[in-house]
């Protein structure tokens, strides 16, 4: 551990104790912070992997049933029959503050038109209907998984960064804190002790002189 | 505030997501989809990106992680899923708590 370069003084050993007590005091409560969060994102990252694994399913359902869709039309047909949305979804986006990180909070608000599908049923299968009906269904779940895949993923980083933190006053700071107090208290006690003994040297040359 | 969703898909397969409440638009290959992501960032709040054109812009995908939005979320193409979604779990349990805590389980068996 290095010592720091500080004057031996009284004044620097009052300002280096203080400086301690912060730091032990910080360490502590950063401490007490990346555990909550590492408890938060054990229970966070199981939830997001069961709702990705049934995501990943469900989307993948949607997308063949469009294509099987797709594969009953023309690819003019297709295009001209979803260009238009028949449900304005609103999506509502705020964030909350877990653990002083700013995590995104979605909602839907969907306001449906005037039918369920955004074409005349003249001019597409009914295989596209299903898909429409499977896409708009997904959709909620979709959210939800974009909610909590990025909490997990600035959680992760939030936790790795409080954690280089906490090393860094654990390993470095504090002990290096601690050595340069313990240097300036020894160097003062030598002062102290070799200002006694001048005292008793001089004391005892002058008793020689008057004998 | 109002947020807007966009999905960026190879194919027009991602078509179907226009029905429900998205803008869509495809790529084929990574530079456009790159490009193309890097203007819908901008303006979208979450956007969808299949697992085959997320894999090889890892590090445009990076640039947005620190953010709170805009979200970018990773799904299975038409093929199925390629494993790139359930890597990036992986990865961020292995960053946070230095095991992966989710997969590990059904290596042992």
């Amino acid at each position: 551990m290095a010592r720091m370069n500080v004057n031996p003084t009284r004044m620097e050993l009052k300002k280096l104790k203080a400086r301690l007590k912060t730091a032990q005091r910080g360490h502590k409560l950063l401490k007490d912070k990346t555990d909550e969060m590492v408890r938060r994102f054990s229970a966070i990252i199981r939830q997001t992997k069961n709702l990705r694994d049934e995501v990943e399913e469900d989307v993948v359902k949607v997308l063949r049933q469009f294509s099987l869709a797709r594969g009953f039309m023309s690819r003019k047909d297709i295009e001209l029959a979803f260009s238009m949305p028949s449900v304005s979804v609103e999506l509502e986006c705020a964030s909350v503050n877990v653990l002083n990180v700013e995590i995104p909070k979605l909602s839907l608000k969907e306001t449906r038109g005037g039918s369920k599908y955004p074409y005349s049923f003249v001019d597409v299968t009914s295989e596209a209907d299903f898909a429409v009906e499977l896409a708009g269904k997904v959709m909620i779940k979709l959210l939800q998984l974009a909610e909590l895949e990025k909490a997990t993923a600035m959680l992760a980083d939030e936790i790795e960064k409080s954690k280089r933190r906490v090393n860094a006053l654990e390993y470095v700071m504090i002990p290096d804190i601690e050595e340069t107090i313990r240097y300036i208290s020894m160097k003062l006690d030598e002062n102290e002790r070799s200002g006694l003994t001048r005292l008793m040297k001089v004391k005892s040359m002058i008793e020689e002189k008057n004998v | 505030m109002k947020g807007k969703m966009a999905i960026i898909g190879n194919g027009d397969s991602v078509l179907v997501f226009k029905s429900a409440g998205m803008d869509a638009f495809c790529a084929e290959e990574k530079e456009s989809a790159r490009h193309l992501l890097k203007d819908l960032a901008k303006e979208y709040q979450v956007i969808f990106l299949t697992d085959v054109l997320a894999k090889d812009m890892e590090d445009t995908l990076s640039e947005y992680a620190a953010k709170t939005y805009p979200i970018i979320l990773t799904l299975p193409s038409m093929n199925g899923s390629n494993g790139y979604g359930y890597e990036q779990l992986k990865k961020q349990s292995e960053r946070a708590l230095g095991i992966d805590i989710l997969f590990q389980e059904k290596n042992d068996n």
